[in-house]
């Protein structure tokens, strides 16, 4: 319950989750959350749908800010500064906290195009310069070798786990540092999933990574904290670890060991 | 079993009277467009393309008012089209949930279906009475206003069709809204959005109540846009009505092109979104 207590002696916190509540409307779906997201370690929000994982996960780059209706209150500190100030510069902190959707969400335009968008929203390179960018963004995504003859071609043309892929090129493409990962492989096949995996656990050399999954095993394999999360309250939070061997609160245990959820 | 039987029987009688109601409506249809390819064909000659519309009894063509139609169609669609695009898209993206867009919506439908003669008598009330003469500026004024709701319906709707994880996605990057719209959204809607305008071209292009009462019909060659103007519609109404052969002739062959043109556009239409389909 006590979220915060159970925080580990471990890297520096890059985002802090304070007293955070969350309505849609008049429904309060997230109450009290405490929890930090450690620099360059990945943090998975685990829990049964509708527990609030998804809506905290949107509190981080404040994409809730785009409908009417919802609000936050409380504090989300990164970097120290409170992300959920009305005055923070909504763009200029979406560039910082990117964002990998459950479905992939490519653009209409070509797979260069679908990489150079984000850069030119905040850069003016020469050709040369963004060409290397979009190169240095793909490889980083393991796609590189599977686009470099057809740059041009649509990014709608390419199958599932590439099209996720090229998303998470895209929004590394920006220079963000922080991404967060909205169930990214719920709509791929083993195969993709495992290359998505495969990717996260290397772009935690560079960024702070959140993930929310409904796939406890792959909570396992990729984070190094885990938050349980149950009707709008973080259950528990600690080293994934911990979480799935020896949970201390029951309600986890249920949960991971299949009970309800 | 009978219960079986008896669905098949009525399944059969349904779709019997699903095909009858069918070939009853593509049968007019058809019986149209042969009559005008049958009567219009006729008449068609290089002097329907280069002649001016003649007095009765001597020889001409419908330069003028193919010309007449062509710019003040053009000038509608321009100005309409623009005032549509930006109307709708304040309603899909910028004000979805607001009041403003209900009651825009409201009204707009509205304005979708009213007649055009309405339209006609207004335009006439506010521009050629007090101008005290027809012009084709105030006929395509006219055109414009019912560009304007089909437009804005179209635009709405295409963008409305644009999936909300595409503006997130975009939003995400650290895209400001504009940016959002303009290189994603209008970029998704593409073909919807031509779509959209090749239709109101096909619908204006055929109006005839909102010319008569502003532009009104010109037998020579103009282009002065504050002088009445001659335009296809227009002048089939004139001539079909007249009793001389020839005109009558004229106002076949006139059909005849207008319904061409309609159904090209039509077609493309349908081409773009076919297209936009299949790339899903």
């Amino acid at each position: 319950m006590n979220a915060t207590a159970h925080a580990p002696k471990e890297p520096p916190t890059k985002v802090s989750v304070r007293g955070l509540d969350f309505y849609y409307g008049a429904d309060r779906s997230l109450k009290n959350v405490n929890l930090p997201l450690h620099a360059n370690k990945v943090t998975a929000f685990i829990g049964p749908s509708g527990c609030g994982k998804s809506t905290l996960l949107r509190v981080l780059n404040r994409m809730y800010d785009l409908y009417p209706g919802q609000r936050a209150e409380g504090e989300v500190l990164l970097d120290g500064e409170n992300i959920l100030d009305p005055a923070v510069d909504l763009n200029a902190l979406r560039s910082r906290v990117g964002m990998i959707f459950q479905k992939p969400t490519p653009f209409p335009m070509s797979i260069y195009e679908n990489i150079a968008f984000g850069i030119r929203l905040y850069e003016k390179l020469s050709r040369a310069d963004l060409d290397e960018r979009v190169e240095t963004a793909l490889r980083g995504a393991a796609l590189w070798d599977e686009v470099k003859d057809k740059l041009q071609t649509s990014g709608l043309g390419l199958s599932g786990g590439q099209q996720q892929r090229l998303c998470i090129a895209r929004s590394v493409a920006v220079q963000p540092e922080v991404i967060l990962f909205d169930e990214p492989c719920s709509a791929l096949d083993p195969i993709s999933t495992a290359k998505v995996e495969e990717l996260i656990d290397e772009l935690t050399n560079r960024y702070t990574i959140a993930i929310v999954t409904h796939n406890m095993q792959q909570a396992v394999r990729v984070s190094d904290y885990t938050a349980f999360m149950y009707l709008g309250e973080l259950v528990e939070y600690g080293e994934t670890d911990d979480v799935f061997n020896k949970p201390k609160e029951k309600r986890t245990l249920d949960y991971i060991t299949g009970r309800f959820g | 079993m009978s219960l079986y039987a008896t669905r098949r029987g009525a399944n059969s009688i349904a779709t019997t009277l699903c095909w009858v109601a069918a070939i009853f409506g593509l049968a007019w249809l058809f019986v149209i467009l042969i009559a005008l390819l049958y009567e219009g064909v006729r008449g068609l000659s290089p002097a329907v393309f280069t002649e001016m519309t003649p007095p009765p009894g001597s020889a001409g063509g419908l330069l003028n008012a193919i010309a007449g139609s062509l710019i003040m169609t053009i000038i509608g669609v321009a100005v309409g089209t623009p005032l549509g695009m930006l109307a709708g898209t304040y309603m899909a993206e910028y004000g979805r949930y607001t009041k403003l867009t209900m009651i825009v919506r409201f009204i707009n439908d509205i304005l979708l279906s009213a007649p055009s003669i309405v339209i006609g008598l207004f335009v006439y009330t506010m521009l050629v009475h007090p101008m005290g003469h027809f012009s084709a500026i105030s006929g395509a004024v006219a055109l414009a206003l019912l560009v304007v709701p089909v437009v804005v319906r179209t635009t709405e709707d295409m963008l409305l069709l644009v999936p909300g994880s595409m503006r997130e996605a975009a939003s995400a990057l650290g895209a400001p809204r504009a940016h959002v719209v303009g290189k994603v959204a209008y970029r998704a809607a593409k073909a919807g959005l031509i779509t959209g305008v090749l239709l109101a071209v096909a619908r204006v292009s055929g109006e005839t109540a909102p010319l008569l009462f502003t532009a009104l019909n010109n037998q020579f060659w103009s282009t002065d846009l504050a002088a009445p103007m001659a335009s296809l519609p227009v002048v089939i109404f004139q001539f079909a009505l007249s009793p001389y052969k020839d005109w009558q002739q004229l106002a076949w062959t006139g059909a005849l092109l207008i319904t061409i043109a309609v159904l090209a556009l039509s077609i493309a239409a349908r081409m773009l979104s076919a297209g936009r389909r299949k790339s899903k």
